[in-house]
């Protein structure tokens, strides 16, 4: 698929990427895509994110968005836990009609959204038959 | 069919979260018959003078949440609506789960339902509810020798 495709491998809900120094675990948020002839709204449930830990960074035809979850206040000892305590991340192949320079996010209750609009070039257009 | 997730054993200090009883909550699942909606992942945390209670939802209003409390078994239910605008065009990738989910938690011991409180924040839920006071327990008596 060429048009926002996610670069992972679609099962892959888990990835562990090695830098320099460590090992860092991320899980893939889910994530709903939406496609009209303005753009491309994507959807990304990032829970325990606020807006300071959040990165979305284009860079070379990829779209990448990383959640870190926000420092809380320690709540006391765990006793049980579900949640995943690690950061989220992942990566969409871009469609080279998306005009790079007017992707806008904002992100709310832990859900991010973002609205990446189609260059007005690559628009649908009407031609008017003379 | 709901999906029992993955308990982590060295975390299960209460016997209601070990793995016996998430076996015996499937079996009990079997005769209660089909439960729809989702299950959002939670956490639980204490201390000496509370306990809270996070669930991931992701993508909610602070109204869609219903919270109720009966003797000792918390239940948090809600429904998450799909938003109907902009659904011109075409979707392809829908992964959000969308519908009515409820979670129940037995809390270690009654309290009244107004001594509950409950936030809203980046997609988390945060019940917290004061530990009763505990009647101070006598310390080990010496035993006179006559």
């Amino acid at each position: 698929m060429s048009a926002l495709a996610t670069s992972e491998t679609q099962p892959a809900r888990t990835e562990c990427r090695v830098d320099s120094h460590n090992r860092i675990e991320y899980v893939a948020p889910r994530v709903n895509l939406h496609q009209d002839a303005e753009g491309y709204i994507l959807e990304a449930e990032m829970p325990g994110v606020g807006k300071d830990g959040i990165e979305v960074t284009i860079e070379e035809g990829k779209l990448t968005l990383v959640g870190h979850h926000r420092e809380n206040s320690p709540r006391g000892r765990l006793v049980y836990r579900e949640r995943r305590p690690t950061a989220y991340r992942r990566v969409f192949d871009l469609d080279p009609h998306i005009d790079a320079g007017k992707v806008s996010a904002r992100i709310e209750q832990g859900l991010l959204h973002v609205h990446l609009p189609k260059a007005e070039t690559a628009k649908p257009r009407k031609v008017t038959v003379s | 069919m709901n999906i029992i997730r993955y308990k982590t054993p060295e975390l299960a200090t209460w016997p209601r979260f070990d793995r016996l009883s998430s076996l015996r909550d499937i079996l009990d699942s079997a005769f209660q018959g089909y439960t729809p909606g989702w299950v959002p992942a939670l956490d639980v945390f204490e201390d000496e003078d509370k306990v809270c209670v996070q669930i991931e939802v992701p993508g909610m209003k602070k109204e869609d949440f219903d919270i109720a409390l009966q003797d000792e078994v918390l239940t948090v239910s809600g429904e998450r609506k799909a938003d109907s605008e902009k659904r011109e065009g075409e979707s392809f990738r829908s992964e959000r789960i969308f519908g009515s989910f409820s979670r129940s938690i037995t809390l270690p011991s009654p309290v009244k339902d107004d001594e509950v409180t409950a936030a809203y924040q980046d997609g988390l839920l945060t019940v917290t509810r004061p530990r009763p006071c505990h009647p101070a327990r006598p310390g080990p008596q010496p035993t006179k020798l006559s």
